[in-house]
């Protein structure tokens, strides 16, 4: 069981890891929409049609 | 420093182990600083906060500080020295975040760093003593404020500075800055969650391996059993203290305003368990480490916390998304060339190009362009609808057709959108009497709650003292009332978001209760149950005059009324305005055009001018009948012509299948009235009723103990609608910027006055079920707890789960789209 002494700290690790990894996606906005961005793969051609200016492209901010 | 630590004991608590600050109660950090409050030296950690606190004082609230329940920001002293508003005394920029009512201005702020109830109070009283503040109305739970005052006296400016000087952040609305602090708090919430979330895990996975081997009789090896109890304090430490921040903090707070809030006995059990933890694991003893209980409850807590966040932010969302509708720039027409504007520079009278794809930038009136609108924004119907030349279309709606020219006739702060964004947020400051009164009885049961625990313990002592610890962190943990007071506000706010998403937006949140309880609905006919789209369908000249002048003496007339049928005249086209205009509610208007004095309306109205009879009758006639005359006689007669709303008919059967009796009250002919009656099968009809009548009539219902919704065009009917149980304003300009009416119905759709209705019905019956729902947890759970039967880890997860599930048994009442997004979160 002395592997135990070993992995436990390393699941310390990965989990630290895994906390910072979060911490940066939440800070870089991954999480603030989490619908929107599911369609804009499909919404290419709207944006042909509307060059000037996506609808809902204010928001972003929200 | 001596001084202050004797002004440190009788102020607050006699703990003072670190000296904190007077305002924001950081620690001092070795600051000297002092602020003169109340005749005595107080530290302060910075000048900003001295400068607050002195302020505070000085202007006789020093109150606040007895009452507050949580401890105030620290402020930005640049923020305060520096004047950072004075490009809101400008009346342009000023403009596109207030409103205009008479001499009045009124905004809405969001306030960051609005932190309790004190707080509100603080702002509110402060802004009253400014003079020319008519009105403030701060509420905690949304961070808003809704200010009106004076133009003659005050300008944005002076609010904002005055709320800024108390050490706050206010937020016109309008600003993005605000999205952006919620942003913030979304992030902060997340991290949280995810930091309690892991740890959780982690400390769970060395507690089942502790479980387990207590089970099936074996023992881990001590070293072994050591390393998971010394792995899972170093997990659970930055759980409690980073995740369990907000928890201890506002606990703290509590304690050191000497009231008790819900985070008390939750930090009480809290800070009990990990220190029992912490002292087992350090001595090396045998006894119980409640790291997964601890884990547990830090991450529930923090659950439920972010769902009631995003459930709050859902709601102000939806009004968000309407502000935010507005683009930035607009292409103004300037002769042969296109320029690109701010939005800001518009002005009434402007060409703009609107773009397919474009949202409108103000409100205006096509003159170039057939195209299709979306306007799902405003009415909540999602296929677009086509509009061309002459049509009005509206700020925030989209063009999904072909290019399209408008002139603008409104923009910024008097378009529909902002009116409508400004209602919704004067409803979400308000706290419905029934959220607060569960807040009442909730900080009642709080006592109890640390009396039962102190008597647990106490009796545990005598009995069997080595379960005495376990079973009091049970009481505390378990009876808490978190869910008993988010109960009612959640279903309600979640109600209000959904009703704005049918297009009916709620001015009063107790509206909502009284909604649920009516069984009469008195619709006003014309542009209520009709379309309101009037228009002349025959002119009949009965006098000297030809059929020409009389419609434009007519048109002249009604040009200054607001009244559904003045506006068939609108068509007309006029250049001379009537002078000395009175309209007469109910009858017609008079006025002097050219010299002379007419009167345009009912047929007794005008028969009083000239003193002859109301003869008249001829062959019934299909619409609505208005006469003009002036002192010699009769000169005309015109009928009018509207059509009845698509969807009347189906509205008033939904509503008669849930026992509501609706009646048509009008003050059109009897022929008309019983012709849409029939139309819409409703069976009761009242016609040729004055504003008086009307008022009478609803007093009559209600005192045959009906409770009587009455559905009118908010500007007519301001007395019928002002003695309703209920008032539904049909939602148009003029309408929605008297806002006198509890709700506003935005849409053309009067199905949605059904629909909102069953949702009251089914709002009372959800709030109902949490309120039952948590009082059984709570009653039921506390009895089990002291006698022992709870051990603390079910404890946390009772007490968690119940919050969640009456939290997420309110997303029920949320539209479609954001149920979604709240079952995201749900474990």
């Amino acid at each position: 069981m002395s592997i135990l002494f070993v992995l436990v700290p390393v699941t310390l690790a990965l989990v630290a890891a895994a906390a910072w990894a979060l911490f940066w996606a939440v800070d870089n906005g991954q999480f603030d929409d989490l619908d929107r961005p599911a369609w804009e793969a499909i919404r290419d051609e709207e944006i042909d049609r509307a060059p000037t200016r996506s609808p809902g492209a204010e928001r972003k901010d929200d | 420093m001596t001084a202050t630590v004797s002004v440190q004991e009788d102020e607050t608590t006699c703990e003072a182990a670190v000296e904190l600050c007077f305002h924001c109660s950081e620690p001092l950090a070795g600051s000297k600083i002092t602020a003169r409050i109340n005749g005595r030296d107080e530290p302060v950690c910075c000048h900003g906060c001295r400068a607050v606190a002195e302020l505070i004082a000085d202007a006789g609230l020093g109150d606040y500080y007895r009452f507050r329940t949580a401890a105030a920001a620290r402020p930005d002293s640049s923020a305060i020295e520096e004047d950072a508003w004075a490009a809101y005394a400008q009346p342009e920029v000023a403009a596109q975040f207030t409103r205009q009512s008479g001499e009045l201005d009124s905004v809405t702020l969001e306030i960051d760093g609005l932190r309790c109830a004190a707080c509100s109070w603080l702002i509110d009283h402060m802004l009253q003593s400014l003079g020319g503040v008519t009105e403030s109305s701060t509420n905690a739970s949304t961070g808003r404020a809704h200010v009106a005052w004076r133009r003659k006296d005050l300008t944005l400016a002076d609010i904002l500075r005055a709320v800024a000087r108390l050490g706050y952040r206010p937020y016109p609305l309008g600003d993005l800055a605000a999205s952006r602090s919620r942003r913030r708090e979304r992030h902060d919430a997340l991290k949280r969650l995810a930091i309690a979330g892991f740890g959780m895990m982690q400390v769970m996975m060395f507690a089942v391996a502790e479980y387990s081997a207590s089970l099936s009789g074996e023992v881990i090896e001590g070293t072994l059993s050591s390393f998971f109890r010394i792995v899972s304090l170093l997990v659970t430490t930055p759980v409690l203290f980073y995740a369990g921040a907000p928890i201890l903090s506002g606990a703290w707070r509590n304690v050191r305003a000497r009231t008790i809030g819900m985070d008390v006995p939750v930090s009480l059990a809290l800070i009990l368990a990990y220190a029992a933890g912490v002292w087992t694991t350090l001595s090396g003893s045998s006894g119980n480490v409640y790291f997964d209980s601890v884990t547990m409850f830090v991450f529930f807590l923090t659950l439920g916390r972010y769902v009631q966040m995003s459930v709050r932010h859902r709601t102000t969302e939806v009004t968000g998304a309407l502000a935010r509708q507005l683009p930035s720039y607009a292409h103004r027409v300037d002769g042969s060339s296109i320029e690109d504007v701010p939005v800001t520079a518009l002005t009434p009278g402007n060409i703009v190009l609107i773009r397919p794809g474009e949202t409108l930038p103000a409100d205006g009136e096509i003159i170039e362009g057939d195209t299709s609108i979306n306007e799902a924004m405003l009415t909540g119907e999602s296929a677009p609808v086509h509009r061309s030349v002459g049509q009005t279309v509206a700020a925030g709606t989209l063009n999904v057709g072909s290019p399209t020219y408008i002139r603008v006739n409104a923009t910024a702060s008097d378009t529909i959108i902002s009116h409508i964004v400004r209602l919704l947020h004067r409803a979400q400051t308000q706290k419905p009497a029934i959220a607060r009164s569960a807040d009442k009885a909730a900080s009642r049961f709080l006592r109890y709650v640390l009396l039962a625990s102190a008597a647990t313990a106490g009796a545990w002592w005598v009995i069997d003292p080595s379960r005495a610890f376990e079973a009091t962190l049970a009481v505390l943990v378990v009876a808490c009332p978190c869910a008993f007071a988010i109960a009612t506000p959640a279903a309600i706010s979640a109600a209000a978001a959904h009703l704005a998403r049918l297009g009916i937006l709620i001015t009063r949140l107790d509206a909502l209760e009284a909604l649920t309880r009516i069984d009469r609905i008195v619709f006003d006919k014309t542009g209520t149950l009709t379309e309101g789209n009037i228009v002349v369908a025959r002119c009949e000249p009965i006098g000297h005059l030809d059929e020409n002048t009389c419609c434009r003496i007519a048109a002249a007339l009604e040009l200054a009324s607001e009244h559904p049928l003045a506006r068939a005249f609108a068509q007309i086209g006029v250049d001379e305005r009537a002078e000395h205009v009175r309209t007469v509610p109910g009858a017609g208007v008079e006025g002097i055009v050219e010299g002379r004095r007419y009167r345009i309306g009912t047929p007794e109205f005008v028969a009083a001018l000239h003193g002859g009879a109301t003869t008249l009758e001829q062959a019934p006639p299909r619409g609505t009948v208005v006469v003009l005359g002036d002192e010699q006689g009769v000169l005309a007669r015109f009928e009018l012509r509207d059509t009845p709303r698509p969807n009347a008919g189906a509205a008033v059967a939904s509503l008669r299948a849930m026992n509501i009796e609706p009646q048509i009250l009008s003050g059109d002919a009897e022929a008309p009235v019983a012709a849409l009656a029939k139309h819409v099968g409703i069976d009761e009809h009242f016609a040729r009723r004055s504003p008086q009548d009307k008022l009478a009539h609803v007093q009559q219902l209600q005192a045959a103990g009906h409770r009587v919704a009455v559905v009118g065009d908010g500007v007519n009917d301001g007395p019928v609608l002002a003695s309703a149980d209920i008032s539904i304003a049909m939602g148009s300009g003029t309408a929605l910027a008297q806002a006198s009416a509890d709700m506003v119905l935005v849409g053309t759709k009067l199905d949605a006055i059904p629909r909102a209705v069953a949702l009251a019905r089914r709002t009372t019956r959800i709030a109902r079920q949490n309120m039952i729902w948590a009082a059984v947890y709570n009653f039921g759970a506390l009895p089990l707890a002291a006698l022992g039967f709870v051990p603390p880890w079910l404890a946390a997860l009772g007490m968690s789960l119940s919050s969640i599930a009456v939290v997420l048994n309110a997303t029920r009442l949320l539209p479609a789209r954001s149920r979604v997004r709240a079952a995201e979160v749900s474990p």
